[in-house]
This record gives C-alpha cells, structure tokens and sequence, in this order.
C-alpha cells in the first residue's frame, strides 16, 4: 500500500466496527429498544448485557490480539524469522503451566494468575541466561533454547492433563486453545498495548534497519543489543499478558504480522500500530463469533481464529505469487 | 583520525595480526592487501569497533572507539561489509535511506534533505531509474551499488570498505573509485578499502597495509610498500612490476606455472 497512513485509519474503522458488530451480537438476542434501553438506562438489563457483559469481553479480545499481534512483530523483527510467534520461546507455556498447576490446585483466580506470571518470568529469565553470552546475543541460540525450554514445558502441560480430574480438564483445553469466557479485562492491559505500541513506533526505524543484519545494524548506529534485549522483553510481557487473560490464543500473533506486511507494510513504526489493529479487531469478530454463531454452545475462540484465519491468509498468498510474477 | 594501537587480532588457533600499529588520517587513501584468510576482515570489524581487538586498542578522534555511541561512531565511520544482506522489503531507495539512520533526527523518519542526499548518492552509483525497483529483484552488481549509495548517503569522514568491487562492472569500478578518491582529495573523507586488484590498489591508493596472516604486516606509503618482493611474498605468488604509460602496474607472472605457486608461505 502506497500510503501506510490509509492503511492505518481503515484498519482503525475495522477496529471500531468490530467492536461495535461485539457490543451488538450476543448469545442474547436484543431488539433496537433493547439497544435504546442499553444507551439512556443504565440500570436496564439490556444495558447490563452490552456494559456489563459484552464490553468487558470486546475489549479484553481485542487488547489480546493486538498483544499477541504486536508480540509476533517483535519477535520475527528480533529472530529475523517469519515463522517466530509469540509462543516461540516458551514464556506462554510458562505461564500456561503455572496457571493449569494453580488449576489443578484449585486454587482461585488470583493465585492463579501469580502462578502463571511466575511461570512466564522464570521462562523467560532462564531462556535469556542460558542463551545471553557478554557481548554476543545470537538469535539462534536464543530461538533454540526457546523452542527446546518450550517443549519441555507442553510435556509438563500434557502431564498435568493427564493428572487432572476429568471434570478439570475441559475448563482446561478451553483455556489451552485459546478461551475470553473467563477473560479479565483490566485497564492495564490497554495501558501495556499502548506502551508496546510506543515503543515499537518510536524504535521503527531502529527495528527496521535490524533487518539487514546485526553488523550492518550497528555500523548503521543502531545500539543493536539494547535494541534485541527491549525487542524480547517486550514481546515476552505482551504474550505473557495474553496468555494470562485468554491462554493461549493460536494463529494470531503469527499470521496478522504477515497479513498486514502483505497490503504492503514493512516499516516498523506503520507494521507495529497497523498489527495491534488488525489482530484486535480479527480477535474481537472472532470471539464475537464464537460466543454467538452456536449459542448457547460458546467455542474457544482460538478455534474459530483459525478457521478464519486460514482461508484468508491462504487467498493472499496465492494473490501475491500472483502479483509478484 | 582512527588510530589502532598494538593490536593483535586471533582467530582460533591462530594470531592473524601481531602488535599493528596504524594511523588514519583524514583524507588518507589506503588500501589493505592480502591473502584469503589473512584477517583483512576481521581488521575491518576491528577498526569498525564492530569487534574488540585481541590486544591493544583502536581510537577514534584520540578516544576509544567502545565509549562512543554505535550511532556517534556511525556518523563518522562509513562501513561496507562484505557481505550484506540480499533481502530487504523495501525498494533500491528504501535501502538507501537506511545510511541516514545515523543523522535521523526525527520520529517522523527521513526528512526532505536526507531524501536529497539518498537521490544524490543513488544517482552517483547510476541508480536513479532503479530507485524504485524492489531491492531483492536487483541484480548482484545494482544490489552492491545500491549498498554502496546508501554508504555514501550516510557521509562518513572515513569509508571502512570491505571488498567494495565486488560484483561491478568495470565502468562502476571506476566509477565508484574515482567517486571516493575525489571526495579524498577534497578531505571529505577518507578510505580504506580491502581489495585484491592491484592494479586499482596502486592506482587509487596512496597508502597502503599488508597483512601476511601470520602476525607480519607491511604499512606505509605506495613507494615504501608497494614491489615485486613484498607481493610475491604476500601471495606466495610471482608478481612483475610493469611501466605502463608512467604508471607502475603489478601483474601475476605469467611464466609462473602451477609450482611457482606456494600455498603454505
């Protein structure tokens, strides 16, 4: 696309239509009174439905998609690896463990979130220092130690599916693939996405010139380790908070990347803000969807992300190899 | 201007570079010659601060090169490495532009002058109706002038140029030595280029370092350095001096069969 700030304001339409298409379709079916009722009755049931129920999961869906989006930009910048996703390095496994360890427990909501912020940060420190040489941060060792650590802990995930009552472990797939039922939706997670976002802006033409090379980066003046060590802290803390709100959402965090760099966007202070958009609202129709299309019977939404998904990036690809003959 | 100290440069098992010591002045020309493997890129990286020296120490401006900021020591040195990457997203421009990372001010990226300064540095590199083509579909050679513009755009006071011919043809040879020698002549700025064409070394380079591989080296001017004896042991080859028009020109012997050559020197 020749002009990236177009790109921007659509996909900012897109954002707010599928959070509006969120507000408007449930598992309720609402009348257009209903929805008068939701605006000037603030007591109302139709305006608990919307404010209550609906909004909290709009926007903790779209704050998820945009973390995990922003996440897998960093990451594929940083291993310089189109295939990286927010889950590479194991820190979502981290927090994905700790959380079913808390689970299987039965412990309540909040230990379980400590449980699983614990998890993702010892992941995420063990996979730095065992991969960090003074000097020299090489993204391959770092993507290998990652990958390995990471399969470690899903056989740990599959041992405590195996372990864990049968009634527990439904609850617990849910959550595996990827569910909002149960989504939180604190203020601090928009608060981490716009500072992700931020950072990923104002760093752009830092990451951008990372793409030709580390040596070439920092003959360029780029101060290459800081930058990296920003670039995995970063997305660690944004897939960690994704995963601790909806587990672990598939799909997302590798594909909007590349969806957005095929309608033409590769600078990284348009790719950052363009990605936090587009797998905002890409989760958010998802979720709407999965809790409506079947009601009362609600999917996980990592599901549906990539039965939409798929088709999608699929049609693009080939309309690329199209155009790039 | 850049100054190596002592310097001693390792590989494992290896000392490449015994206890070198080099002064780079401003408006210096200087070639480096050598044999493959002889550490002529590994110096390169040195010099860049791109790597700590073995021993010794480099300074840049009388100050050590590790306590400048990567971007303040990109203002002044210029680096072409050898081998730079073959993808990028963006156009032959796009590329370009990444030399003003260092002077970029601004947020909102390259600014109107520094779109000047890339046009300018792709139409010197006989870019400018390619400015817009994708850099991955360039050929080898436009891909190779296209990194040497965005070298230029970036206006370093010292060009550290590892292997810059490669892959041009001999007009953009010339072209691109003639480029660096007048902006050396006009004290722009420097270079120091790895090379292996004598022929371009002696005549677009006055001064001039030998790297024997085995900790020996030979640094000082095109008279001091440049002859048949010093050749013929750098490469462990036969080299003949020829008067070519007043120019000294340096060839591989032709008369040199297969066992003139000798590999372990």
């Amino acid at each position: 696309m020749r002009r990236p700030g177009t790109a921007l304001l659509l996909l900012l339409c897109l954002a707010v239509l599928s959070a509006g298409f969120g507000l408007l379709i449930g598992s309720a079916s609402l009348s257009l009174s209903d929805y008068r009722l939701a605006l000037l009755a603030p007591d109302s049931v139709p305006a608990q439905i919307v404010w209550e129920l609906r909004a909290p999961r709009v926007y903790a869906g779209f704050c998820v998609g945009a973390l995990l989006s922003v996440a897998g930009t960093f990451l594929q910048a940083l291993l310089r690896n189109p295939l990286a996703d927010p889950y590479v390095f194991g820190v979502s496994s981290g927090a994905a463990l700790g959380m079913l360890v808390a689970m299987l427990l039965g412990l309540g909501a909040a230990a379980s979130y400590g449980f699983g912020l614990t998890g993702a940060a010892a992941v995420a420190l063990i996979v730095a220092a065992l991969s960090y040489r003074v000097g020299d941060w090489n993204p391959y060792r770092l993507l290998l130690t990652g990958v390995v650590i990471a399969a470690g802990l899903n056989a740990g995930i599959g041992l405590i599916l195996t372990l864990s009552p049968e009634a527990a472990v439904k609850g617990m797939l849910y959550w595996l693939m990827g569910d909002l039922s149960h989504a939180p939706a604190p203020l601090s997670v928009g608060v981490l996405l716009l500072a992700l976002c931020g950072m990923g802006v104002a760093g752009g033409p830092a990451i951008n010139a990372l793409a030709v090379g580390r040596l070439k980066a920092a003959t360029l003046g780029v101060a290459t380790g800081r930058l990296e060590l920003l670039l995995y802290l970063g997305a660690a803390l944004a897939a960690t908070a994704a995963v601790l709100i909806a587990g672990t959402v598939g799909f997302v965090g590798l594909i909007v990347p590349h969806l957005v760099r095929m309608i033409g966007i590769h600078d990284h202070r348009w790719l950052v803000p363009c990605a936090a958009l587009a797998g905002g609202a890409l989760l958010a129709l998802a979720d709407t969807l999965a809790r409506s299309a079947w009601a009362p019977l609600q999917l996980p939404v990592g599901v549906l992300t990539a039965l939409i998904g798929v088709p999608v990036l699929l049609a693009l690809i080939a309309r690329r190899e199209d155009a790039a003959r | 201007m850049l100054r190596a100290e002592s310097v001693d440069i390792r590989v494992p098992g290896r000392l490449l570079v015994r206890a070198l010591n080099l002064e780079i002045s401003p408006g210096q020309r200087w070639g480096v010659l050598g044999r493959n493997g002889a550490g002529k890129s590994t110096l390169l990286h040195v010099l860049a601060g791109l790597r700590p020296p073995d021993a010794g120490r480099v300074l840049l401006d009388g100050r050590a090169i590790d306590a400048f900021s990567r971007r303040t020591v990109a203002r002044r040195l210029g680096v072409l490495l050898q081998e730079e990457s073959r993808d990028y997203w963006g156009s032959a421009r796009d590329y370009a532009l990444l030399g003003r990372f260092p002077h970029a001010a601004s947020l909102f990226g390259p600014g109107a002058r520094d779109r000047e300064i890339v046009d300018a540095a792709l139409a010197q590199m006989d870019l400018g109706p390619l400015a817009g083509r994708a850099y991955r579909s360039l050929s080898g050679g436009e891909r190779q002038r296209t990194r040497l513009a965005a070298l230029i755009a970036q206006q370093p006071a010292l060009f550290l140029c590892d292997e810059p011919l490669q892959h041009l043809d001999l007009p953009h040879q010339v072209a691109l030595l003639e480029r660096l020698k007048n902006s050396a002549l006009g004290r722009a700025a420097g270079y120091l280029l790895v090379l292996h064409d004598l022929v371009f070394a002696a005549r677009y380079c006055d001064r001039l370092l030998l790297l024997f591989g085995d900790g020996r080296y030979a640094a000082g001017t095109r008279d001091e350095v440049l002859d048949e004896r010093n050749l013929a042991a750098l490469y462990g080859f036969p080299v003949q001096m020829r008067e070519v028009d007043g120019e000294r020109v340096f060839l591989p012997a032709r008369s040199a069969g297969p066992h003139a050559y000798n590999p372990g020197l």
